[in-house]
């Protein structure tokens, strides 16, 4: 018999303790799901089947507002971040090796690796200040903190496209009288594209479900949808959270899908 | 006769790199090519090739000298501002455009208006035989058909020169002859100067009207290929193109005495002798002016057979007999035999 190396596949259990993971990871997913659709006013008991509490979220005037804010915030954030990350993967790429280039990448994605609840209280405050000497309040602080850590997740993708392109593309453009920033508009740019906007989504759905950022640096009124959702679960539940936590999951599968497909390595 | 100078360059060096590590690419290169002209570039893998169609074409400046085009100096020149186009050796077509996109690119950038730009195209994949895939993406192409829509978007633009880096080596055999046929009669048509690299010397011996045969950043002889044959400057040159012998000799007044003693007639100065394998006839020992030699080895090649000799001081020599149409060549292992120099065939070279 042939050895065939080292397979986690073949270790004892690895069936009981692969399904045992799958279900703790799906089965609140899937009962949350479930429970959208119940008649009854309870998240735990079966009262069968009813879209009431679709019905009753999309008629909810707080859910329609925070959902706008969410949207609203998520499309600039994300675009904000993706325009940031292009540039900066462009930077960090198009050259040389050079010195700092290592420090550059952990700069770039320190949203990664700083802990959440730190960047939210030091935005808290430093936005704090902002505010008192200015007296502006709008959105404004919400998207540029939303923008910050998303770039991280806008600059990977673009990054790992850039990475796969042939640098002898701009050369060739260049010799074919292309001169820098049309090499950029006809060339470097139409071959990222999938990457960018690999890039864009997921900084979307990023921003879209944040919860510990938008709750310190927010001000009164402006509550996004986890935010609203949060609060409304410290008071009574109902399936109501569940039907807009479904609405929530089933946009964001399909922007991660549409993820997926970009970034995969043959797009053709 | 005063023939146009297209591409010239003067005392280029190429250095990579700084200090200790530093790698010379091109060692003070010195070059002009005639407009119209089939020049091609030919040499081992590393000795500058890449990094001398890189300068004309404007992609990397040269540490020192000058680059000039049709007289005017372009050295400073940023690659979209040259009337160069160059043939990439991995093609590098645009993989987001169309084969007719990719040949119109260049038309497009020098802001051409569309119908010139259409017209343009369609004559050019004409020209190459590949109308027939103007609407597929470039992925969708074998070797050979990406090797042509790469030859017709550099020369769309018409170019006073076109560079073709090594065009042909991720080609087969059979595709690889008919596209050298195919790239000589584009040639003639558009009278464009090609500057092309190889690293096969028998492509380079069909195809070019001029040879630069170079070695470690250095130019070591430009010539017709005939003469880079028949007349090669140095050893380097000589073993490179084809096979030769060489004998260590004593120059005497219009030829050179051997190792062995026989004095033979030979052009060109230096204290080799280097005589072609196929120049040397194989004769009994007696007959009138041969050199004696020993039978060592015999190799079949089919068309010819390698006889591999040595002289009486022991110097190695090889000679190319025509393998005779019936029976071996007559000549045994261990045989006395004489060996005769075609006339004009050994020539003295330097080192
Ligand atoms: N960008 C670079 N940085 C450092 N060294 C380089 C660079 N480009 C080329 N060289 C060096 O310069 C020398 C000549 O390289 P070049 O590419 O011109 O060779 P070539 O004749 O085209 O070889 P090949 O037939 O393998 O393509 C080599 O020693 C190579 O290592
Ligand atoms: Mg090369």
């Amino acid at each position: 018999m042939a050895e065939r190396g080292f397979s986690v596949s073949k270790l004892p259990a690895f069936r009981p303790v692969a399904l045992g993971v799958f279900l703790a990871l799906y089965l609140p997913i899937f009962t949350l799901v479930v429970y959208s659709f119940n008649a009854g006013n309870s998240i735990a008991v079966w009262d069968g089947f009813s879209l009431k509490w679709y019905l009753s979220a999309w008629e909810n005037d707080a859910v329609k507002t925070a959902t706008l804010r969410s949207l609203y915030i998520a499309t600039f954030a994300s675009l904000i971040a993706t325009t940031a990350a292009t540039m900066a993967a462009l930077g960090t790429t198009r050259r040389k090796a050079f010195k700092g280039q290592t420090f550059i990448y952990v700069m770039i994605n320190q949203p990664l690796m700083v802990p959440e609840i730190v960047t939210a209280v030091a935005l808290l405050i430093f936005f704090a200040q902002i505010k008192v000497f200015t007296g502006y309040q709008g959105l404004g602080y919400l998207i540029l903190a939303h923008a910050a850590f998303c770039i991280p997740f806008a600059y990977l993708p673009i990054r790992a496209r850039l990475e796969g392109m042939d640098l002898s593309l701009e050369t060739a453009a260049a010799d074919l009288y292309a001169s820098p920033w049309q090499t950029f508009r006809y060339v470097t740019l139409p071959i990222l594209a999938p990457g960018i906007a690999a890039g864009a989504m997921l900084a979307f759905v990023i921003s879209l479900d944040d919860v510990v950022i938008t709750e310190f640096v927010k001000s009164g009124g402006q509550d996004t949808l986890p935010t609203y959702m949060l609060g409304q679960m410290r008071r009574a539940i109902t399936p109501e959270v569940n039907a807009i936590s479904t609405a929530l999951l089933v946009l964001t599968v399909v922007l991660l899908t549409c993820f997926f497909l970009l970034t995969r390595k043959r797009n053709q | 006769m005063t023939q146009k100078i297209a591409v010239a360059a003067e005392h280029t060096v190429k250095s990579f790199g700084q200090g200790k590590a530093s790698v010379r690419a091109l060692d003070d290169v010195s070059l002009e090519i005639q407009s119209g002209e089939f020049f091609t570039l030919l040499g081992p893998s590393g000795c500058g090739k890449t990094t001398l169609l890189r300068l004309i074409a404007g992609f990397e400046a040269p540490t020192s000298g000058r680059i000039l085009l049709d007289g005017a100096d372009v050295t400073e020149l940023p690659p979209n501002r040259r009337p160069v186009n160059t043939v990439f050796q991995s093609y590098a077509l645009f993989p987001h455009l169309t084969v007719a996109e990719n040949v119109g690119f260049a038309l497009k950038m020098q802001g051409r208006k569309k119908p010139e730009v259409d017209d343009t195209v369609a004559r050019m994949l004409a020209l190459v035989k590949m109308e027939t895939f103007a609407t597929r993406k470039t992925a969708q192409l074998s070797g050979g058909q990406q090797q042509r829509v790469a030859l017709a978007r550099a020369l769309a633009p018409q170019p006073k020169v076109l560079l073709l880096d090594e065009p042909l080596s991720a080609l087969d055999l059979k595709l690889r002859k008919e596209m050298q046929v195919e790239l000589k009669r584009l040639q003639k048509e558009t009278g464009i100067t090609f500057v092309f690299v190889t690293h096969d010397q028998e492509e380079a011996l069909t195809m070019s009207d001029r040879i630069g045969v170079m070695s470690a950043g250095k130019l070591q002889q430009v010539a017709t290929p005939r003469e880079i044959y028949t007349a090669p400057v140095n050893r380097f040159v000589a073993s490179f193109i084809g096979e030769t012998n060489f004998l260590p000799v004593t120059p005497t007044q219009g030829g050179a005495r051997l190792g062995c003693g026989a004095v033979v007639a030979a052009a060109g100065e230096g204290p080799v002798l280097t005589i072609r394998p196929e120049q040397i006839t194989v004769t009994p020992v007696d007959a009138v002016g041969a050199i004696p030699a020993t039978v060592d080895a015999q190799v079949y090649f089919g068309t010819d057979t390698h006889c591999h000799l040595r002289l009486s001081d022991g110097e190695r020599v090889t000679a190319r007999i025509p393998s005779p149409a019936m029976g071996e060549t007559g000549v045994g292992i261990g045989q006395r035999v004489g060996l005769v120099f075609a006339p004009h065939a050994a020539r003295l070279i330097r080192e």
